[in-house]
């Protein structure tokens, strides 16, 4: 069935059909409209799930952390402010091995506050032990929710896995998406089987202790592990929810790369302008990267080593350094000559249209795209 | 010591199942006192147990039966709670 949904709506459609067992969860713009949406259809009788409404974003992470090591199946939501201030907890449920499905509302981090579209919140976190896969529309943004309940359960996973659309340019932009009938969700999801429950009080055990020296190195190591696992079990689930949807959703995207010269590599809803862009256009092709953790570094190489040009978007700046995209393209194809340049776009929800993409592919603009003034060095 | 195990040879998350951990004897943490009971005393009302940092108050049901010196590391908390004098620090 094909419904006028936004991102944000079509998200929580899929938590309706996934029907959690609890929500906690603190509203933020661009995330509000998910969990707004999700509230009504449980209100509705829609899901039998328990909306624990939080006083923060620290404590959504807190009580998705408890409820998931108690079995529960668990989804929470936010965006910019609200992951940056779940940061610390955001760690602790990877570490914990707390299998959290979260949906995010890519904003653009404060100062200056803003409320619109780039990846530095997720950038934040990148480094914290949890999935991020990246959506470019409404549809993938569905579709993904329900991949990431199976990643996020497996066994040999078990880690928080974040669905991230791009804040207002997917969450709040409707657009016809098809939705799997309800039994079809429930059965391809199926029931969650944690291997330790806190509730499970005939068993008692600690969960999160202490590691000394002696430890942590050890069990900060489970994390690379999982994440691992996480890449290969993308590629088994992926394949069994396509025979569902008729929908690929793989680690990278490739587009158009056969016959290509050069490639852009980008993330979220941005490749579908550079999906029109290189439609007309000779010789160049696209990358999109789908799972950003884990990052699928074989994939990105096999894909791009054999091209003369790689150009790097990135909807993220760090200052002081390259962009957080570019540098692992960079690590992926190092010593394989491509040529690679990155640059910063779209910050803080400015826009990129699509003959700003081919000026970029034209080498007209600098590493800082529509920047006004000159730009530093990067 | 025990021999230190391998990352793949540990629980997942570090989670500790009571059954399969060492029991840390944390006796050996005291300096010079240790609790000692007068279970005449005693009336059971199980302050110390509540109290007790290190789950080293013994009991049988709901009776308390005495300190288990292989955990308790000497903080005298139960001796400062309990409210018949039951308890007292004495020198080891």
């Amino acid at each position: 069935m094909k419904r006028l949904l936004t991102g944000g709506e079509a998200v929580a459609h899929a938590m309706r059909q996934i029907d959690p067992d609890v929500v906690p969860v603190y509203p933020i713009t661009p995330q509000t409209p998910i969990i707004q949406t999700f509230s009504k259809l449980v209100a509705d009788g829609g899901a039998h799930t328990e909306i624990v409404n939080v006083e923060s974003e620290h404590s959504a992470m807190s009580a998705a952390i408890g409820s998931a090591l108690s079995g529960a199946r668990t989804i929470t939501a936010t965006s910019s402010q609200g992951l940056a201030l779940m940061a610390e907890v955001v760690y602790i449920a990877a570490a914990m091995r707390a299998p959290i499905v979260m949906a995010v509302g890519n904003r653009a981090l404060s100062g200056p506050i803003n409320i619109h579209c780039d990846h530095s919140d997720s950038m934040l976190i990148r480094d914290s032990g949890v999935v991020q896969l990246f959506v470019e529309n409404a549809q993938e943004a569905y579709d993904v929710m329900l991949l990431a309940t199976r990643l996020a359960e497996r066994a040999d996973v078990l880690l928080p896995v974040l669905v991230c659309q791009d804040g207002f340019t997917i969450t709040h932009s409707a657009e016809p998406v098809e939705l799997l009938p309800d039994d079809t969700v429930r059965r391809f999801v199926g029931e969650y089987a944690p291997p330790f429950s806190l509730l499970d009080v005939a068993h008692p055990a600690t969960h999160g202790p202490f590691a000394m020296p002696d430890y942590y190195y050890e069990l900060r190591h489970q994390q690379v592990a999982a994440m691992a696992a996480a890449l290969t079990a993308l590629d088994d689930l992926a394949p069994e929810l396509e025979a569902l949807t008729g929908r690929t959703y793989r680690a990278v995207e490739p587009y158009r790369l056969e016959d290509a010269r050069t490639a852009l590599v980008c993330l979220g809803s941005t490749a579908g302008t550079v999906k029109d862009v290189v439609d007309g256009l000779e010789g160049v092709g696209l990358l999109r990267i789908c799972s950003y953790r884990p990052f699928p570094e074989d994939a990105v190489r096999a894909a791009l080593d054999h091209l003369d040009e790689v150009i790097v978007l990135d909807r993220a700046n760090a200052p002081g350094a390259r962009g957080p995209l570019f540098t692992e393209i960079a690590a992926a194809l190092y010593g394989s000559g491509v040529a690679i340049r990155g640059h910063v776009y779209g910050l803080g929800g400015r826009e990129l249209h699509p003959d700003g993409i081919e000026a970029i592919v034209a080498g007209e603009t600098g590493t800082f795209v529509g920047l006004r003034g000159e730009a530093c060095p990067a | 010591m025990p021999e230190l195990k391998a990352w793949s040879e540990l629980p997942v998350g570090g989670v500790v199942v009571r059954d399969e951990a060492l029991r840390p004897r944390t006796g050996n943490y005291r300096t010079g006192v240790r609790p000692e009971a007068d279970l005449a005393l005693c009336v059971d009302c199980l302050l110390c147990w509540l109290y007790c940092p290190d789950s080293a108050i013994a009991l049988d049901g709901t009776r308390f039966t005495g300190i288990d010196l292989e955990v308790c590391k000497g903080c005298e908390i139960c001796a400062e709670v309990c409210p018949t004098g039951a308890i007292e620090m004495v020198a080891e």
